[in-house]
């Protein structure tokens, strides 16, 4: 009988060595998807600086922006950040509520920042500066639209990890899966950056 | 309800339509009531469409390659007979239908002939030759084959609705925005573009964890066969340039579906963008193509010459710079755009000096094949094929590297017969190399020779029977893509290229042939070994043919570069170990096939303005990924027992190689093996 224990539990722990072990492929993957969804938006970003003088006589950002509400957003999204790092931070602790409640947080947090650039981008349409008005307006409603467009597809990912959470624990693949989602989120939070200082600083001084 | 959708998109307008229609949805009926009457659909889903193994995907990629291959030689032999009937007259095809045809022929060569061949190749070598029991990202790897073959599809099927696009395989605006092309043409394109591009980055990222992480113990990248460098290098370009592709199509469409301004001409339009972000993919593409099949020649040379590789090192390094210079290079595709001579002076220098790796490595196969024992099989055809012709293409190259020389040449036949004198010998002939040298490993029995060396002469005298008049219609000023002339010193040259396109064709034939005799009698020419070249260098040769599921019953562990040849000098290659682990494979999945045609549907949809069928299929594959994410139990075991016995089987079989063909045929091990271990 010892003799099956000794043989069973070296095998159980290869096994359990190579589901680590692709996790870690798996984070390792994401970085290449992250860096490719990068190109993405530097060609985006790119786009926009070519662009941004094609304003075909139409309006410009100097018009169109408001420091105000830029502002709002990106400290929604800053503070999302944070507290997605909270939530990371207790789920190390293995602090299940915790985690929970914090990625409650983030998730308010980041869906005000989409309502408040949903409600922007409606407005500039309905101010007649829409995305097919010039050049320059397609370039800053795709560019910003792509980026809001991922905000929506992490907060779908935030609200699909907590039911896991919720249901299964944090177990090794919830860590992982996390690991990603937190990624994903501060990787956002480094294009918005760029989108702040690339499209409404130049755009209002 | 059906958006722009009516009878009127049935191809009504010509014969020649129809009939490519009716061959399309013939065929397809054809080989769904073949399957039918063998019963065979249960049997299709269950080993095939919904398997991970990665032996399987790489073998339905090349299927997939195979028969687009056949639809795009379909396209080049017709515009070949338009063109060489067509002086002072309409010819046989009508101005739209023509300029659909070499759109459709280009598009379907690159993405979905060439691009999947590579991928096929890769699934079925990279893991075996780095010691792995599969990739990294199994059910990914099924997700990225049926995002290509939706792409595929859609390419397929407008053909019967609709038409396809005439702007080209580049797609330039703004003949290509909605002013100038109002009906679903480019929209098919961009829809066939972006789903399959989805599938070509999921399948580099793939690939770069692949081989990053799943190396058999001591393999550092040093010791890695030349193969697999490449297609480090390969995958790691998809992942970086096909996002471009990416942006330049989901822009252009951006302009055609809600009439926003980055391409066209006026509201601040720069059509001078998309060529540009189309070209920072455009140029790695071809180095994503073009490396595997480098990496294939070094194989092929080194395996039946039976000698070491001349110059691993400088392979490898000459690998990198291609990579790192593939980036750097995108302007020379239009000098003629308007940069500054300065600007075309650095491009052009920049595409000069690609040319020297990539001499290296035709000294380094030259030096391989040197005195070495050459087995003379049509892959060594293929890859000598290769060595001659590829290097009057790279000459034609480096002379269209030349901003003055180019202003001349742009856009005239000359430059289609540069980069067919390229890609067909540097991407088809090394892949039909590959398939060749990889063929018995996949399959378990080798090709029929005698038909392959028919195929290959067919292909290359008919190669240079076609190309070889484009040069110099080049230099009498003929441009691309022309429907009707009126110089009728031209004729005589395009008449020659349309002969050589009926040799290609024979070619082709040939091919045909040589599969199904290689099928009727795979039993004479069986693999038992799973060395089939005796020769073999690379761990994929340590398995047998076609290897179980999980490859490798013990991972080998590599003390040296070549470590199947060493294992073999060592006599260590065949020992049975003391005992055998339970090993967990991936489960079959249904996802993948569904991801496939719901990406299919929603590209059909958007093309025709079907915006229920677009939110209800995009819906459908949110929903399908987010109940995907809650499957954390993706693999099933296979016991220890059973590993034993498959290995078992294996070693009675390599003992019968030794006997005669016909009695092994007959002994039950055989049968056995042909059936691996069936997912659940």
């Amino acid at each position: 009988m010892s003799g099956d224990m000794s043989e069973a539990a070296p095998a159980m722990d290869a096994r359990a060595r190579e589901e680590a072990e692709n996790l870690r492929q798996r984070e390792f993957g994401f970085w290449l998807y992250l860096l490719s969804d990068a190109i993405i938006f530097a060609l985006l970003f790119m786009t926009y600086v070519v662009m941004v003088d094609s304003t075909a006589g139409a309006l410009t950002g100097r018009h169109l922006f408001s420091l105000s509400n830029t502002f709002l957003e990106t400290m929604l999204l800053l503070f999302s950040s944070i507290t997605f790092g909270f939530a990371w931070l207790s789920a190390r602790a293995d602090r299940r509520s915790h985690v929970l409640g914090w990625l409650l947080v983030t998730f308010v947090l980041g869906a005000g920042f989409v309502f408040l650039e949903v409600n922007e981008l409606i407005g500039m349409a309905a101010a007649g500066a829409g995305p097919g008005e010039s050049g320059f307006l397609s370039a800053f409603f795709t560019l910003v639209g792509t980026h809001g467009l991922h905000v929506s597809f992490g907060l779908l990912f935030i609200a699909i990890m907590s039911l896991q959470i919720a249901l299964r624990g944090l177990n090794p693949y919830a860590m992982s899966r996390l690991y990603r989602l937190g990624l994903f989120w501060h990787f956002l939070d480094i294009v918005w950056i760029g989108i702040f200082s690339v499209v409404y600083l130049p755009g209002l001084l | 309800m059906l958006g722009k959708l009516t009878i009127d998109a049935l191809p009504f307008y010509s014969w020649v339509a129809m009939g490519g229609a009716g061959v399309t949805v013939g065929g397809a009926l054809l080989v769904m009531a073949v399957i039918t009457y063998f019963g065979k659909w249960r049997y299709l889903w269950t080993e095939w469409l919904t398997s991970l193994d990665h032996k399987r995907i790489g073998i339905m990629y090349i299927v997939l390659a195979l028969v687009m291959l056949v639809r795009g030689f379909v396209d080049a032999i017709m515009m070949r007979a338009q063109q060489a009937v067509a002086l002072n007259s309409e010819g046989y095809l009508p101005p739209d239908h023509f300029d659909q045809i070499f759109s459709s022929h280009g598009t379907i060569m690159i993405f979905f002939m060439a691009m999947p061949f590579m991928t096929g190749l890769l699934n079925i070598a990279v893991p075996l030759q780095i010691g792995a029991r599969d990739v990294a990202f199994p059910f990914l790897n099924s997700v990225s084959l049926w995002m290509t073959a939706g792409g595929a599809a859609l390419v397929m099927i407008s053909l019967v609705i609709g038409k396809f696009s005439t702007a080209g395989w580049t797609g330039y605006p703004p003949y290509s925005g909605i002013e100038y092309s109002p009906d679903v043409g480019v929209d098919y394109w961009i829809c066939a573009l972006l789903i399959s591009g989805v599938g070509s980055t999921l399948a580099g990222i793939n690939f770069v964890v692949t081989i990053i992480k799943r190396r058999a113990p001591g393999m550092t990248l040093m010791r890695m066969p030349l193969f697999t460098w490449t297609a480090l290098i390969s995958s790691l370009l998809m992942v970086f340039a096909f996002p471009a592709l990416t942006v330049a199509c989901a822009l252009l469409g951006l302009d055609r579906f809600f009439g926003m301004h980055f391409f066209t001409n006026e509201d601040g339009g720069n059509l001078m963008n998309y060529i540009n972000l189309f070209w920072i993919w455009g140029h790695p593409e071809v180095y994503i193509l073009i490396l595997p099949a480098f990496g294939i020649f070094s194989e092929v040379v080194s395996t039946l010459s039976a000698k070491r590789l001349y110059g691993y090192r400088s392979l490898v390094y000459a690998t990198i710079a291609i990579g790192l210079l593939s980036f750097c290079v995108w302007l020379h595709h239009f000098f003629t755009m308007g940069s500054s001579a300065n600007v075309n002076a650095v491009f052009g220098i920049a595409t000069m000096v690609i040319a020297v790796p990539t001499g290296v490595k035709i000294f380094d196969w030259l030096l391989t094949l040197f005195r070495g024992r050459i087995r003379f099989h049509p892959s060594i055809y293929w890859t000598i094929g290769f060595i001659v012709t590829f290097v009057i293409g790279g000459m034609s190259g480096v002379l269209l590297a030349m901003p003055p020389v180019d202003y001349l040449f742009h856009n005239s036949t000359f430059l289609v017969a540069h980069f067919h004198n390229a890609i067909i010998p540097g991407v088809l002939f090394g892949y039909l190399a590959g398939f060749g040298l990889w063929f018995p490993k996949a399959m378990g029995f080798k090709l029929n020779e005698r038909w392959g060396f028919r195929a290959f002469w067919c292909w290359l005298i008919g190669f240079y029977l076609a190309f070889m008049p484009l040069y110099v219609l080049g230099f009498h000023g003929m441009a691309r893509r022309m429907e009707t002339y009126n110089v009728a010193e031209w004729q005589p040259y395009l008449v020659v290229a349309a002969l050589g396109a009926v040799v290609i064709l024979c070619g082709v034939v040939c091919q045909v042939i040589q599969m199904t005799l290689s099928i009727r009698h795979w039993r004479e020419e069986r693999d038992l070994t799973g060395d089939p070249w005796v020769h073999g260098r690379s761990l994929e040769w340590m398995t047998s043919s076609p290897p179980p599921p999980y490859n490798f019953a013990v991972i080998p562990t590599v003390k040296s570069r070549d470590a199947f040849h060493e294992m073999k000098r060592h006599g260590t290659a065949y020992r049975r170990p003391a005992r055998y682990e339970d090993i967990y494979m991936p489960k079959n999945s249904a996802v993948g096939p569904l991801l496939g045609g719901l990406a299919f549907l929603l590209g059909f949809a958007a093309v025709w303005h079907i915006w229920w069928l677009v939110a209800v299929s995009a819906l459908a594959i949110l929903a399908t990924v987010v109940i995907r994410c809650f499957d954390d139990d993706p693999d099933y075991c296979i016991t220890a027992a059973e590993v034993e016995a498959i290995e078992n089987r294996r070693f009675e079989a390599m003992a019968l190689a030794d006997t005669e063909p016909e009695e092994a045929a007959r002994h039950p091990a055989f049968a056995a093996q042909m059936l691996p271990a069936r997912a659940t």
